[in-house]
């Protein structure tokens, strides 16, 4: 039965539409995950080393110490982004299989996931140089299985708290909360909890409470989907409240405003674009890598400009990025309806542009960095609206990856996306504003930077109808591409 | 109303569809039957412009259908659930088409309670996202959307699977009512040769992409398409 079950995962992998990407994207994918694996394994060596060249005290008691938030982290990915297990077992309900065996191994099947594996990749290195240093072997080998428990742990009540928006949202407000708590030396959570890790590593008996644990809470989830395994119980989508609402003052543009209360809707409603929204207000704060030097790398002048660009664009990259995709369920109605190519690209625009308008309002903390920083904002709002606006359009033409709005896996990033016409137009959205920059700023000086800059999107501003006429017609170029590209289902 | 010349779609070596010469007359109630695979979606999905011919055009009411885009104010068409989104109520996706159409909300609201049999009180006030209905009901809000803002060219494609029984008799005298106005040209494809021959004037009949029979519906109809496809 396994073996069945297996060729199934087998082939659903091999014969997705994604994995039929072509061979530069795996090879460029290769070297990506390769990256991640080296610098996981480095963190794992070094930051033994660091934390103690740092004077931080103890490395095994200052991981103990963020270990609750690193494990809190973790479990927000996970909802974020760990495919419920039950999702595949609808069309294997009827058949002669014994339900235990299915639940069995769909919840086998989250335990070898990539979410579990990759912890891996920093505990064994780190508890390894643990042993070199001289630590006793068997307080490591407690504490190491004491923590990948944990971790386990995360995995099934990942599975059982699915989907329940209102606890996830609430546990993720008070750790927030108590970080905040804890930088402000209000309030230090890890106080209490380091303990308990540390106390892994003193009493290594004390692991067999967390596999205990563990070994509770999978049979619980394993119960659990064994009795709910029905099609309106365990099995059920989520079915919201639907209201039906107006958007009245939105009217007065016309055809305009139809689709940017389409848009709005299609944001609100949806969990995928709800996320890339989520994502891009959290660019705003990318800056303050720059504006803190926090990050020495970064402390070149020129940087600000890129700084700049992230902070207003969020929503431009996140949200930008992916038109038309968020309309591809239903783009053959988009494609014979009486529409006009160029109304459907401008209320995405306007989208992108009050997105980017608001974004620079928020952003205005930044004053506190000094103006110049936030003139480096401004300046890279300017820019964003009259030339990176156009580009994320044009671009999109080429992304033919259809967006499954109700689910948020592949959120961060799709292979498909890196394609070699994308990535070629990456280099105007990005190089592009700190080279202009850099040529004000080296021949002349910081202001004339700021004003070569501002000038470039100020000029493309001007060529907006001449731009939309050529993006209008590479669109139309690509229609029927797109079309049969949506077509096919990831 | 709609001329077809010399088409012909192939996907590699494979012709797919082939119509020599088709013409349909404004207001004309026109069925295409045929087996899986006979062309009928590919036909329908030429007429809207959603992929290319090989060769060949559709002239609708004079308009090339992939050269001008001047044919989507008057054609209107469900052929899918990617005609309908899902993220919306049925309500707000009947304002939506209506104002793609030149239709303000008391027009589709006037429209609408035309339909209120039709829909047997389970698609408006639902408090339900047309992904939430059922195919059936999808299906339904699909073919009444596809009636808004007064088309003369409606497209449908498999109006009547998985529609319940008293729903297909509603439509059927719905789209019988469209073809007495001879307004309206009304395209359908079925599998249920009852349906086509109760409903449309003309039939005609895709093998593999040729069309092998053109029948003016009579009360002989029905049995020459039961002899066709059961031979």
């Amino acid at each position: 039965m396994l073996k069945h079950f297996l060729t199934l995962e087998w082939k659903s992998f091999f014969r997705s539409a994604s994995f039929k990407a072509n061979l530069a994207i795996k090879i460029f994918m290769i070297f990506g995950a390769l990256y991640f694996m080296v610098v996981f394994l480095g963190l794992g060596i070094g930051s033994f080393y660091i934390i103690e060249k740092q004077g931080w005290g103890d490395p095994l008691l200052v991981v103990n110490q963020f270990m609750i938030y690193y494990l809190v982290v973790d479990l927000y990915i996970r909802y974020m982004l760990q495919k419920m297990p039950i999702t595949n077992i609808k069309p294997l309900l009827y058949l002669p299989v014994k339900k235990s065996r299915v639940v069995a191994y769909s919840l086998g099947k989250t335990v070898v996931s990539f979410f579990n594996r990759s912890h891996a990749f920093f505990f064994v290195p780190f508890s390894i140089v643990l042993l070199i240093e001289g630590y006793p072997p068997i307080g490591v080998i407690g504490w190491h299985m004491g923590i990948m428990a944990l971790f386990y742990c995360n995995n099934f009540i990942n599975v059982l708290v699915n989907n329940k928006d209102n606890v996830f949202y609430g546990l993720l407000g008070v750790v927030l909360g108590l970080g905040i708590c804890q930088y402000y030396e209000l309030f230090n959570i890890t106080v209490y909890t380091s303990p308990f890790f540390k106390a892994l590593y003193e009493m290594p008996w004390m692991a067999f409470l967390t596999w205990g644990l563990l070994i509770s809470l999978a049979s619980s989830a394993y119960i659990y989907f064994k009795r709910h395994m029905y099609l309106d119980a365990g099995l059920a989508g989520k079915k919201s409240m639907a209201k039906t609402e107006d958007y009245a003052w939105l009217n007065r543009f016309g055809n305009l405003g139809t689709f940017l209360k389409n848009d709005i809707k299609l944001i609100r409603r949806n969990k995928r674009s709800k996320t890339s929204v989520i994502m891009s207000f959290f660019f705003i704060f990318y800056g303050l890598l720059f504006f803190t030097g926090g990050i020495e790398a970064y402390d070149g002048p020129v940087w600000k400009i890129f700084a700049g660009i992230f902070i207003s664009g969020g929503f431009l990259f996140s949200f930008g990025q992916f038109v038309p995709s968020w309309d591809s369920a239903y783009y053959p109605l988009m494609m014979s309806q009486n529409i006009r190519y160029r109304e459907y690209l401008s209320s995405k625009w306007y989208l992108i542009i009050i997105a980017t308008v608001l974004s620079t309002i928020l952003a205005s903390f930044y004053i506190y960095f000094g103006w110049d920083a936030y003139l480096a904002v401004i300046v890279g709002a300017i820019y964003n609206i009259g030339v990176n606006s156009y580009l994320v359009l044009w671009g999109g033409a080429y992304i033919k990856t259809p967006i499954d709005l109700s689910s948020n896996k592949k959120a961060f990033g799709d292979k498909q996306a890196f394609n070699s016409k994308t990535l070629l137009l990456t280099l105007p959205k990005l190089i592009l504003p700190l080279g202009v920059y850099a040529l004000g700023h080296y021949l002349i000086s910081p202001t004339a930077g700021y004003i070569f800059v501002a000038m470039a999107g100020i000029i493309g501003f001007g060529f907006r109808n001449k731009v939309f006429a050529m993006i209008e017609a590479i669109y139309k170029k690509e229609k029927y591409k797109t079309l049969a590209a949506y077509k096919q289902k990831s | 109303m709609i001329t077809v010349q010399n088409l012909t779609k192939k996907y590699g070596e494979s012709i797919v569809l082939n119509i020599e010469n088709l013409e349909i007359p404004k207001g004309e109630s026109f069925g295409l039957v045929g087996n899986n695979g006979a062309g009928k979606t590919t036909f329908f999905s030429l007429m809207l412009d959603l992929i290319q011919p090989t060769t060949g055009h559709i002239n609708n009411n004079g308009v090339q259908v992939d050269a001008s885009e001047a044919w989507k104010p008057f054609t209107s068409a469900f052929i899918d659930e990617t005609f309908l989104i899902g993220y919306l109520t049925p309500e707000e996706y009947f304002y939506f088409i209506g104002e793609l159409r030149g239709q303000n909300k008391a027009d589709v609201d006037n429209l609408l309670a035309g339909f209120t049999d039709f829909f047997h009180g389970e698609i408006l006030g639902q408090k339900k996202y047309l992904r939430d209905l059922s195919k059936g009901n999808q299906k339904k809000a699909g073919i009444v959307a596809s009636f808004i803002g007064n088309p003369e060219v409606i497209i449908l494609d498999e109006p009547f699977a998985n529609l319940d029984p008293t729903t297909q008799i509603r439509l059927k005298g719905i789209i019988r009512e469209l073809a007495a106005s001879k307004e309206v040209t009304v395209l359908v494809s079925s599998h249920d040769l009852i349906h086509v021959t109760e409903v449309c004037e003309r039939i005609v009949v895709l093998s593999k992409g040729e069309q092998v029979k053109d029948i003016q519906t009579s009360k002989e109809t029905l049995k020459e398409l039961e002899v066709f496809f059961g031979g």
